[in-house]
């Protein structure tokens, strides 16, 4: 019964959103409309959910010393900081308990919500995913190596593609007339055959 | 077409410059500060493109933390336009949960899903967005996507439900998932595809912006992915050589 209402009623009101779509009229749109807003309601709660699950999994590995547990003890602090700040200040427009914090703003030039907004989390978070750039560097060297035909068609069409989106791929072929633009390196792979295999991800 | 410039970029770029100046339009920032290396300077090339033909922008985010992203957005673009005024010329509607369902919800009627703006205003006192009640009052919308809730989801319901052009950018690793959509149903009037695509934008529009700039690095970047390739190969080839002796 635990498991098996809330799948009964996921079905239920999916196959109403479906036959909705074919009748869009009395009680059918009504109930979509109802059913949509419940959805926004749920997800918003789904959202506090999230972070009480955060807490929650976060402080057991804190209170067990697990592995590693350190970097988790930084993340529930940067949780709080950014939540009390919230909380105590506000974020852009809105204040928050203890108003707008405007002497604050005034000697760091932001709110402190922003401040951390901008100067830690979005520098942090486009570094983490700027390190990506060296997994796949070390991927490149690793992976596409020619060792038989289908490694060797997939190491050619990464150089093209890599390639594709530099400008010395534009440079490269850009003196070619319109009628031969489909040679033209940028487009070559990702108009022709990149883009049905990357679809249908053919394994190599 | 402009040297250099791809038919995705450009199909993106002729769909707002082929809009009416006073068109109320859509950018739907769904991204975090994670890839705003790569999206951030679409989204400030399209605010000044949009601004340039006097197009009233409203700003919406399926990504938490894409109102932040919008905002600062507006605020650089702001500094070469200091006669836009907010509610007037654009808005940041601001975060809402739900992703395609808020989308579906919003073809219904955008009063309901936003019943104000970011600043508190009333939905119904904001002077850009009379008269503008649901999705298909709005000349296009692009979404700068970096996952789900993102672009596919504004292709399936606001393109494909409500018949609103819908054009974007993202990640060029995530670009090749996209390019099917750009197809003879237009289902996506063009799409930007990574920092290049940026960059190709910027000079459509005129502007030598952070894409242009960050398109070095990349170049650089790229090539020495190449020569790490050239090397692994000629190291494997060394070590096959010397197996077979």
């Amino acid at each position: 019964m635990k498991r098996s209402f809330p799948l009964v009623f996921a079905f239920v009101v999916g196959f109403l959103v479906l036959l909705a779509e074919f009748i869009p009229h009395r009680p059918f749109n009504q109930l979509t409309s109802t059913l949509e807003n419940w959805f926004m309601i749920i997800s918003g709660f789904a959202i506090l959910l999230g972070q009480i699950s955060l807490i929650r999994v976060n402080s057991k590995i804190i209170a067990h010393k697990e592995e590693n547990w350190q970097y988790h003890l930084a993340g529930m602090i940067s949780f709080a900081l950014m939540l009390l700040f919230g909380i105590l200040w506000g974020m852009r427009e809105a204040s928050g308990v203890l108003g707008n914090g405007e002497d604050l703003a005034r000697w760091i030039g932001l709110k402190p919500f922003d401040y951390l907004f901008t100067y830690a989390y979005m520098p942090l978070s486009a570094t983490v995913f700027a390190l990506l750039a060296f997994f796949i560097a070390s991927a490149a060297y690793r992976a596409f190596i020619i060792r038989g035909f289908e490694s060797n068609l997939l190491m050619i069409t990464a150089v093209i593609v890599i390639i594709g989106r530099t400008s010395i791929g534009s440079m490269l072929t850009g003196w070619l007339p319109e009628s031969l633009s489909f040679w033209h390196i940028p487009n070559l792979l990702i108009l022709s055959w990149n883009t049905p295999i990357l679809q249908r991800n053919v394994p190599f | 077409m402009e040297d250099g410039v791809s038919g995705y970029t450009m199909m993106a770029y002729d769909l707002i410059e082929n809009t009416a100046a006073g068109e109320v339009v859509l950018i739907s920032f769904d991204y975090d500060p994670s890839t705003m290396t790569e999206i951030q300077p679409m989204a400030e090339a399209q605010i000044e493109h949009a601004f340039k033909l006097n197009q009233k922008i409203v700003a919406t985010a399926l990504w938490p933390m894409g109102v932040q992203m919008a905002e600062q957005a507006f605020n650089k673009v702001l500094l070469d336009y200091p006669d836009k005024v907010d509610g007037t010329d654009y808005v940041n509607l601001g975060y809402k949960v739900g992703g395609m369902v808020t989308i579906q919800a919003m073809g219904r009627s955008l009063p309901d899903v936003y019943p104000t703006d970011q600043g508190g205003t009333p939905y119904a006192e904001i002077p850009m967005l009379q008269g503008i009640r649901r999705l298909k009052d709005l000349a296009w919308i692009s979404s700068l996507s970096s996952g789900t809730p993102g672009l596919k989801e504004w292709v399936m319901v606001a393109r494909d439900s409500y018949g609103v052009p819908v054009t974007g950018g993202c990640t060029a690793i995530s670009a090749p998932g996209f390019f099917p959509y750009v197809n003879e149903q237009r289902q996506l009037h063009g799409l930007l595809g990574g920092l290049k695509a940026a960059s190709e934008y910027e000079s459509l529009i005129g502007r030598i912006g952070p894409a242009t700039i960050k398109m070095d690095a990349q170049s650089v970047a790229h090539m020495l992915i190449l020569l790490f390739i050239a090397i692994g190969n000629i190291k494997a080839h060394l070590i096959r050589r010397r197996k077979a002796q």
